[in-house]
């Protein structure tokens, strides 16, 4: 349990800072101005130096994972994404990865039934899971961008729009928030409730469940509950997409929890798992065509080896090849 | 089937039987993994390699010990040699790299290696096993994980970090099924692979894997088969198939000028059931007049490097295309194997080529261009006879298959390194009548291992080969009691060697076939005799000699 106890502890301290900070300390500038920016500035280099220290390093070799059948004789049907045989295909594939979770899709859950058997049943909750976190993740970040416009640009205009449509609340319901929450819930009793995830599980995975978890919860609260007064809330942010420096108005402290904790993730992301969102882009058993036999891939720093030339091989056999009729090079 | 080295399968079975439905056996409440205990004991380790096959190799650490030692005898400055290597390594692979990085444990995989599901031990699943690395990894790379050391999964690099890796990554083929489930595509077999060319930098080896891999270089392949007698043995099964079909087939070695130049395991040479297969191909080539010839020389198409090191990977890989220049052949026709296509396919023209003393293949007798092979320019014996068969070239009596009831086992390597799943199956069912697929969640890029692969099949490894073999076993067990399957037909030499064992300690009664076998039973040859046999001289269903319908 001190797996799971820790890093939820971790991010309640973490959310008493600001709060502390700006309460009693009437710290707004640093938690409203300094403390955004940098994490900004971390989030933003981290992020490339990350791409860059993955994409110096070289791909000897060409190790798709082939998953279709590869293109071989014309008249056999090939599986151009699983087993793309060319980089625009390969492309899809990747895509298909990111956008849809094509390989988590295929997931399944193997029990082993009385009499020995072996049974693999479909599992597509990870699956459905993780598309719910990642894609209502995805809808919320793009909503803020409300907070940082004038104008919202049309279609974000839209998704806001589609997003509330249920309208059952004042302020309208977004039902991101809803899916989020629950997706994150989902997310974290799948690593308790199975004794396989307990194992494997870290601190590092708990740690950003809750945090994001905490952040939705905040946001959520100020939204729907204590309804913080959304106009100092907009000047800050203008502030901030403006690259401003000027004081902001009080905003209360709640906002200042919901803020720091998002600094927090966007300095975390570089150095942790989460660049997994990076990654994905960059692992070569997806996004590499399966064409090896047909088009020459280069090793940068293929090694020169001494290997065992035939001349050598016949020096030592020659007469036992001889005796049995094999051809030589010498007599 | 009882052996020191396994449990009896009824054992087994109540281990089995006892934890279902759960797949982990033991309690782990309340645990870490990192401070599960690493237990060696009979049947869970190879016998690590003899001084001489080292000194011969060239190999560092050369001694005698073994995994149930306490003191491994690692050199002086092992720690050192590792984390160097483990930095140098991660430079020149971005999958290394990659794969060390982003992991995020959903788990998908956990669920997914034959290892795990066979032994129920935490530390074979596919995360965890990469996990026993990244947490000496992270010491390196993270100020935090230093500190943090609980927190963030790591630990400080010790000689039990040793002996655990030597254990599960060698509880590894190199399969590579968990990298069709992982959503960021992470390959263990790229992990395992790593892993152990560090193990090797200092002498924590495996005899079953260098030993071959030392004879492959002096030899020319892996038994150690010298040239003389790599010759005597194809000219038995010359007087073999003569005794079967009546026909003389006449295989020439090392000729120059020859089209083409045809490469195999020697396990088809050599080991019972492969011989078969080699049979079949013989007869094969003889019917449809190919101008071929077999090396001495480049006797190999497996590659014991690969589960070494890329240099060494690279070393024997060489002779094939040295040896094919020399003899001046167009193009080069490899036989039935597993990793000798993952090697062939995705690293041989990269390692060795360009192959521009080659030409382009092309089929001979078709004339199809094998355009997929246009740069490596080496066919696979089954794209090769899947052509001819479309063609018609053949002539073909499945019936001469119809006492066996057949399911297909796809070759890790060539359903996920390769890609090449219709072309066996096509040819499969052109030459025998009774087919049954296994369970879609066992086949194709889904396919189990058959638990010995990547210079795994060593006897005294036993135990471990049984557990990992369980789930194919287990799926074959099903079409054999829905179809009544009696023969299991593969298209890698490993798969031969191994699944044998694994039948009769699972499946009695299921016999293991190489596919080519089936094509030599099925092919009608040109001035043969009567045909009541089938190449292994078992009796072939409704060619009694009495039968005169016929």
């Amino acid at each position: 349990m001190r797996k799971v106890l820790q890093p939820l502890l971790l991010v309640l301290v973490l959310a008493l800072i600001p709060w502390v900070g700006v309460t009693w300390g009437k710290l707004d500038y640093l938690f409203g101005i300094i403390i955004p920016y940098t994490a900004v500035v971390i989030l933003v280099l981290g992020m490339l130096w990350r791409l860059f220290d993955w994409s110096r390093r070289p791909v000897p070799f060409r190790i798709p994972t082939t998953c279709g059948q590869e293109q071989s004789l014309d008249w056999i049907k090939t599986n151009p994404i699983e087993s793309p045989s060319n980089p625009f295909m390969a492309a899809l594939r990747v895509l298909s990865e990111v956008l849809f979770f094509r390989s988590l899709f295929r997931n399944t859950k193997a029990e082993l039934h009385g009499g020995q058997k072996l049974a693999y049943g479909s599992h597509k909750w990870l699956w459905l899971g993780g598309l719910a976190f990642h894609w209502s993740l995805l809808i919320i970040v793009i909503r803020h961008a409300r907070f940082f416009m004038e104008t919202l640009p049309m279609p974000i205009q839209m998704i806001d729009t589609f997003d509330s449509f249920l309208d059952v609340t004042v302020p309208a319901f977004y039902i991101t928030d809803a899916i989020a929450l629950a997706a994150i819930t989902f997310l974290v009793v799948r690593r308790l409730s199975d004794e396989k995830m307990r194992l494997l599980s870290l601190s590092t995975d708990y740690f950003p469940l809750f945090l994001i978890g905490a952040i939705a919860a905040v946001g959520i609260s100020m939204r729907y509950v204590t309804k913080v007064n959304i106009m100092p809330v907009k000047g800050l942010t203008m502030t901030l997409a403006s690259f401003g420096f000027s004081v902001p108005e009080p905003v209360g402290a709640l906002f200042y929890v919901h803020l720091f904790l998002v600094c927090v993730l966007l300095v975390y992301v570089p150095f942790s798992k989460l660049m997994h969102m990076g990654g994905i882009f960059m692992s070569p058993t997806r996004n590499l065509p399966n064409d090896s036999r047909a088009k020459r891939h280069v090793n940068p720093w293929n090694p020169d080896i001494k290997f065992r030339t035939y001349a050598e091989y016949e020096d030592e056999f020659r007469e036992k090849m001889k005796k049995a009729g094999l051809p030589v090079e010498k007599q | 089937m009882s052996n020191k080295y396994a449990l009896k399968p009824d054992e087994l079975r109540k281990e089995f039987e006892q934890k279902k439905p759960r797949l982990l056996k033991g309690e782990f409440a309340g645990k870490d993994w990192w401070d599960l205990p690493v237990e060696f004991r009979d049947g869970n380790w190879c016998f690590p390699a003899k001084s001489e096959v080292l000194e011969d190799l060239h190999f560092p650490n050369p001694r005698k010990w073994s995994a149930t030692d306490k003191d491994w005898q690692l050199p002086a400055g092992w720690e050192k040699i590792i984390r160097d290597g483990m930095r140098d390594r991660l430079k020149r692979f971005r999958s290394f790299k990659v794969f060390m990085d982003s992991c995020v444990r959903c788990g998908a995989c956990a669920d997914k290696c034959h290892f795990f599901l066979g032994t129920g031990d935490p530390k074979n699943m596919p995360v965890m096993r990469a996990e026993l690395v990244r947490s000496i990894y992270r010491q390196d790379v993270n100020a935090f994980a230093r500190v943090l050391t609980k927190f963030s999964g790591s630990r400080k690099l010790t000689p039990e970090v040793i002996k655990e890796w030597h254990m599960y990554f060698h509880q590894c083929t190199e399969c590579r099924r968990c990298s069709v489930f992982c959503p960021m595509g992470i390959d263990t077999a790229e992990i395992t692979m790593m892993v152990r060319e560090l193990l090797n930098l200092i002498g924590v080896n495996n005899n079953w894997i260098l030993a071959p891999a030392a004879n492959c270089n002096r030899t020319g392949n892996h038994l150690g088969i010298e040239p003389h007698t790599f010759e005597q043995n194809i000219m038995s099964l010359v007087d073999d198939i003569e005794d079967v079909t009546g026909v003389k087939v006449n295989p020439t070695f090392n000729r120059k000028g020859a089209e083409i130049l045809f490469i195999t395991p020697s396990g088809d040479v050599f080991a019972d059931p492969g011989v078969y297969t080699m049979m079949g191909y013989l007869l094969l080539f003889h019917h449809i007049g190919l101008d071929y010839t077999i090396s001495t020389y480049a006797s190999e198409g497996g590659n014991f490097g690969m589960f070494t090191s890329n240099e060494m990977m690279k070393k024997i890989n060489a002779k094939m295309y040295h040896e094919a220049k020399r003899l001046g052949v167009k193009w080069i026709l490899g036989g039935e194997c597993g990793h000798m296509w993952r090697v062939v396919h995705q690293y041989m023209n990269t390692m060795n080529g360009p192959a521009d003393f080659l030409k382009e293949p092309v089929s001979p007798i078709t004339g199809t261009k094998f355009t997929n092979a246009k740069a490596t320019r080496m066919v696979h014996i089954a794209e090769f006879t899947a052509d001819l068969i479309k063609h018609g070239k053949l002539k073909l009596d499945p019936k001469r298959n119809d006492h066996l009831r057949t399911t297909f086992h796809d070759s890790c390597n060539v359903a996920r390194g390769m890609g090449m799943f219709e072309e066996p199956r096509y040819v499969l069912n052109n030459v025998c009548n009774v087919f049954h697929e296994m369970p879609e969640n066992t086949i194709r890029e889904q396919t189990f291992c058959c638990g010995s692969g990547s210079g795994l099949n060593a006897e005294e490894f036993m135990d471990i080969r049984m557990r990992g073999g369980f789930p194919r076993a287990n799926a074959v067990a099903y079409v054999k009691e829905k179809h009544k399957v009696d023969s299991l037909v593969t298209i890698c030499a490993i798969d031969r060697a191994s699944l044998p064992a694994l039948m009769r300690y699972w499946n009695p009664g299921v016999t293991v076939y190489g596919l080519h076998e089936l094509v030599g039973n099925a092919l009608i040859m040109q001035g043969e005799k009567k045909r009541t046999e089938d190449l292994r001289e078992n009796p072939m269903a409704g060619f009694e000699e009495d039968d005169d319908d016929e």
